[in-house]
């Protein structure tokens, strides 16, 4: 903590100094970072901010980039959705910085869209989340649903994952959940599974009575058919939810639950024993063997002086993200957001969990998927993962009206969401 | 299902060489030893398939060994050696495993992590696992363990179980124990395989059932599929009988869930019933106390585990009164350095609290950082009272009821029966005629709002046991805690009690039709409504404290 504060002050500092100096911008790359540290949301982004600041850090360490040293330039949007836009407006007309790192949910991620794609920005989103967006502004490094539901999903209702032939989607209330739970009714439904084998369920933010609801899950699965439940609740909702389940006896035999959007940190603030063989979907877990990720955590601890803090997903992407990014300036020799956009397509990095990531022209990531149950320790253990890596897709292929929409971002296409390349000629599909 | 054909097979082979193993009776073969090593061998296998396989092969052996080395599996604690390939059990403490022999249990001494090869278990190979080992406890000296092999006995439904089945029944004298195996007897013998007569009597004893899981079996024997129109038209008429049965427990459950979020709702409220009720304060700050409270837990918590970690079950003991002390000195702090500069202006009060909130929601998170802590339940609080009928009574929820009425019957006996209590209501009824009384009104000021403040710390104790513990802890409940207060009526005890046990009920009722959403949108609509109708809410103060 002591660590981080100095971090902290040194930024501000740093941030301030150059503000009124204007002399030292040349020396320096400025590296923005926009994760809110106070509000709901600095439960999982503060994470996020520290991480940044290390591999930050690291690079310095290695020399810097382009000859000059990288620094960040620290602000707090609050968990305030419309403060994400004006302090993604700070940062790139006040500080100029050369690229931005942050955002956590999908609400701040559509406020700051129109900022950056005004102002020619680069923002890189680290994720997971609901797909049917490719912006020329940002690069997608966390999981789009085709990398993360879908083979959940697929996993459920295989024979290793218990052949589920009902499931129940439980979400919280906004656009991420219902989004996704869209896209996967489409899919169950392809896959045999009539609607009325399907329990769709939303909560508000926060909720914290799950009774009724836990309740109502033991009641849909014991009509004879296995159930399985898909969750895409979100935030503090899931400790409670998931406290009222060992309550209720729901062992994951029985009822597996499979979660996108818990991972080992939100694991941290619950007893697991009661949990053990209930899963999650990521790309990333913490206990996979890997030198590469045996060396990342020891960074970590080191960086936050406390062998207890675990790493996650989140965490992953800006590694790769950032790391790719450094790749994509060293090779355009500019920190220029176009010449930077082009390099950074094809850039490849190896992940943490082994295998090479890749930067494909629609702006999402290739990565491997992963499931995995819940330990006694807090930790996943994989039970599953794809043969090599996924390509992310940024358009559903289970949303009729998704499925035409094709996102590339290299020439003839050059748009996010076409049905025809912008610029004429035939072009092989 | 594909447990369910997995562990078919599994169990007839297991039961019918238990028999055998009963008729020798002690005097395990030689050739055994040898075929468990291979068996154990089994279960590192590649796939799960493979595995599930071994596990099967191991039970079928019916080696005394088989149900350790099963219950380490099921545990993740089975590995493989890597030195030399051996199969051994290991016991994680700190860093280091301590192993035992899987064929003997004889200890091997410590190894580090990277010498051993977890044996990896999903969820379908637990499932296998513990059909496996339901066959094997069937007939243990543990009733825990007998009433896990009679609940899954009864979800497969073998055939060749039957013989044990009864068997157990014959030596069991717990009653409950007794009713769970009869019905699972009555479970394996409503199959097709037996006489119509057997199959008509099992069909009758499992309508005297109202579980869910009696309901599901016997709605699928009246359906279509069933060849015997007989038996068909019983489980038809059965079946009515436990849906009957099922909607009364179904209701009795709903009453109970609405209690115990009444419950919760009572605990963040009459704090607020004191400092809003009897001082009118309006406290935005009342849910950060609560999440003081809550951390004082976490920090209790931490303390016993570094100095006494036999004591944990009781650190809830002890999380009480200091939750009480923490919060209330925070409280007395708040209103020595705020609120009593602020009395008679509720604008500002309302603006300073709500800074105040938010100031010591970033204070929390720059002490204990910004994820959730964990606060552990005793082990007396976990787990849950089941009955016969499928009713599920979470310990902690009943407890939560029980401490919430215990926390209101304090405070009524503190403002009824203390010297404090009449001071309180004195200074609020007509202060400068209490003043002139010679009470010192501001004391009596302080000590009200910190014993306000004090209760919203003890409802944080209750409140860790179910929720995040995160600096956001309070602000889920400070909408809810006015909600209460205003509704049950300003300045009552009861009023309070009274508000939140029926919004409870009234939000459970709602929920299953309307969803959470909508059922909390309609209650808030309904107090609007009410409050219109009656402002002074449920239970209205009479005489000369209302005019003030």
């Amino acid at each position: 903590m002591v660590r981080n504060q100095r971090h902290l002050v040194f930024a501000g500092i740093l941030a301030a100094s150059t503000a009124l100096a204007g002399t030292a911008q040349a020396d320096t790359i400025k590296v923005g970072v926009l994760h809110s540290l106070s509000g709901t949301m600095a439960i999982s982004e503060t994470t996020l901010k520290d991480t940044m600041l290390m591999l930050i850090e690291e690079q310095n360490s290695k020399g810097g980039l382009l000859g000059k040293m990288l620094e960040p330039v620290v602000v707090d949007p609050a968990s305030n959705w419309p403060l994400f836009a004006e302090k993604a407006r700070e940062l790139i007309e006040q500080h100029e910085v050369a690229v931005i790192f942050g955002n956590w949910t999908s609400v701040s991620r559509k406020s700051v869209l129109p900022v950056i794609e005004e102002l020619n920005g680069l923002l890189f989103y680290p994720v997971q989340y609901e797909g049917e967006e490719s912006s020329r502004n940002v690069f997608y490094t966390g999981a789009a649903p085709n990398q993360q539901a879908i083979p959940a999903v697929d996993y459920l209702l295989s024979e290793d994952g218990g052949g589920a032939e009902r499931i129940v989607l439980l979400g919280t209330d906004y656009v991420y959940p219902r989004t996704t739970n869209k896209i996967l009714r489409a899919y169950l439904n392809a896959k045999g599974i009539s609607d009325e084998d399907i329990l769709e369920n939303y909560t508000p933010f926060g909720h914290a009575d799950w009774q009724t609801i836990v309740g109502d899950v033991k009641k849909f699965a014991s009509e004879g058919k296995r159930t399985a439940v898909v969750s895409t609740i979100n935030g503090d909702a899931n400790v409670p939810f998931y406290k009222e389940l060992a309550n209720q006896g729901i062992m994951a035999e029985d009822i597996p639950v499979v979660a996108f959007s818990v991972g080992e940190e939100e694991l941290a603030g619950l007893d697991t024993e009661p949990l053990v063989g209930h899963l999650a979907a990521w790309n990333y877990f913490m206990s996979v063997e890997t030198d590469e990720n045996e060396v990342f955590i020891e960074q970590w601890h080191e960086f936050i002086g406390d062998e207890d803090r675990v790493t996650n997903d989140p965490m992953e992407a800006h590694y790769i993200g950032f790391n790719m990014w450094v790749q994509a300036v060293q090779q355009a020799g500019t920190v220029e957001v176009d010449a930077v956009r082009q390099a950074m397509y094809g850039q490849t990095f190896k992940n943490l969990t082994g295998g090479i990531a890749v930067m494909n022209t629609n702006h999402h990531l290739s990565k491997p998927v992963l499931i995995g149950e819940i330990q006694s320790d807090g930790q996943f253990e994989t039970v599953w993962e794809t043969e090599g890596v996924v390509k992310g897709d940024a358009w559903s292929d289970f949303i009729p009206e998704s499925a035409k929409l094709i996102a590339d971002w290299t020439f003839p296409w050059v748009c996010g969401n076409c049905e025809a390349p912008k610029f004429g000629g035939t072009v092989d599909m | 299902m594909s447990t369910r054909g997995f562990a078919l097979p599994a169990l007839a082979a297991l039961l019918s060489c238990m028999a055998f193993l009963a008729a020798v009776a002690g005097g395990a073969p030689a050739s055994q030893a040898a075929t468990l090593e291979e068996a154990l061998q089994g279960l590192a296998a590649k796939s799960y398939k493979e595995r599930a396989v071994g596990v099967e092969v191991l039970a079928a052996t019916g080696h005394p060994r088989a149900i350790p080395v099963l219950e380490a599996m099921a545990k993740g604690q089975l590995f493989v050696r890597k030195a030399d390939g051996s199969i051994v059990i290991g016991d994680k403490t700190g860093k280091v495993y301590a192993l035992t022999d899987a064929v003997d249990g004889t200890a091997l001494g410590d190894a580090k992590k990277k010498e051993l090869k977890k044996v990896k278990v999903n969820n379908r190979l637990r499932g296998v696992i513990r059909a496996a080992l339901g066959g094997l406890t069937l007939l243990s000296s543990d009733p825990g363990q007998r009433a896990q092999a009679a609940a899954a006995v009864f979800a497969a439904r073998d055939a060749g179980a039957l013989a044990t089945v009864e068997q157990a029944i014959a030596r069991e004298e717990d009653a409950k124990l007794l009713d769970q195996l009869t019905l699972a007897k009555a479970a394996i013998e409503s199959n097709p395989e037996f006489p119509p007569d057997v199959r008509l009597a099992a069909v009758e004893r499992l309508s005297d059932s109202a579980l869910p899981e009696v309901r599901s079996l016997l709605a699928s024997l009246s359906q279509e599929g069933e060849a015997d129109a007989e038996v068909r038209a019983a489980a038809a008429a059965a079946l009515e009988a436990v849906e009957r049965d099922l909607a009364f427990w179904n209701l009795l459950g709903t009453i109970f869930q609405g209690l115990s979020l009444g419950s919760v709702l009572l605990l963040a409220a009459v704090g607020l019933a004191i400092t809003f009720g009897v001082m009118g304060v309006i406290n935005m700050a009342h849910g950060e106390l609560v999440m003081l409270g809550a951390y004082t837990t976490f920090v209790v918590q931490d303390i016993f585990r570094d100095f006494a970690p036999g004591g944990l079950d009781y650190s809830l003991a002890v999380a009480v009164p200091a939750a009480f002390l923490v919060a209330g000195a925070a409280g007395v702090a708040i209103e020595r350095g705020v609120i009593r500069w602020l009395y008679g202006r509720p604008f500002e009060t309302l603006l300073a609290t709500w800074g105040l909130s938010l100031i010591l929601q970033q204070l929390v998170r720059t002490v204990f950082g910004p994820t959730n802590r964990e606060v552990s339940s005793p082990s007396w609080l976990s787990g849950a009272f089941e009955t016969a009928t499928g009713l599920v009574l979470p310990y902690n929820r009943v407890a939560i009821i029980v401490f919430s009425l215990l926390v209101v019957g304090a405070i009524a006996l503190v403002l009824r029966r203390t010297a404090l209590g009449l001071y309180m209501r004195a200074v609020t009824q007509n202060r400068s005629m209490a003043s002139s009384m010679g009470i010192r009104t501001g004391w009596v000021d302080a000590a009200t709002f910190g014993l306000g403040a004090g209760i919203a710390g003890v409802a944080g104790v209750a409140l860790s046991q179910i929720d995040n513990v995160s600096p956001n802890l309070g602000q889920a409940y400070i909408v809810d805690s006015f909600m209460v207060v205003v509704f049950g009526g300003v300045g009552n005890l009861w009023g309070t009690l009274v508000g939140a046990m029926s919004l409870g009920v009234i939000n459970k009722f709602l929920e299953p039709f309307a969803g959470a959403v909508l059922a909390k949108i309609l209650v808030l609509v309904a107090i609007i409504l009410f409050i219109q109708k009656r402002p002074r809410g449920l239970f209205a103060l009479k005489g000369r404290a209302v005019e003030s």
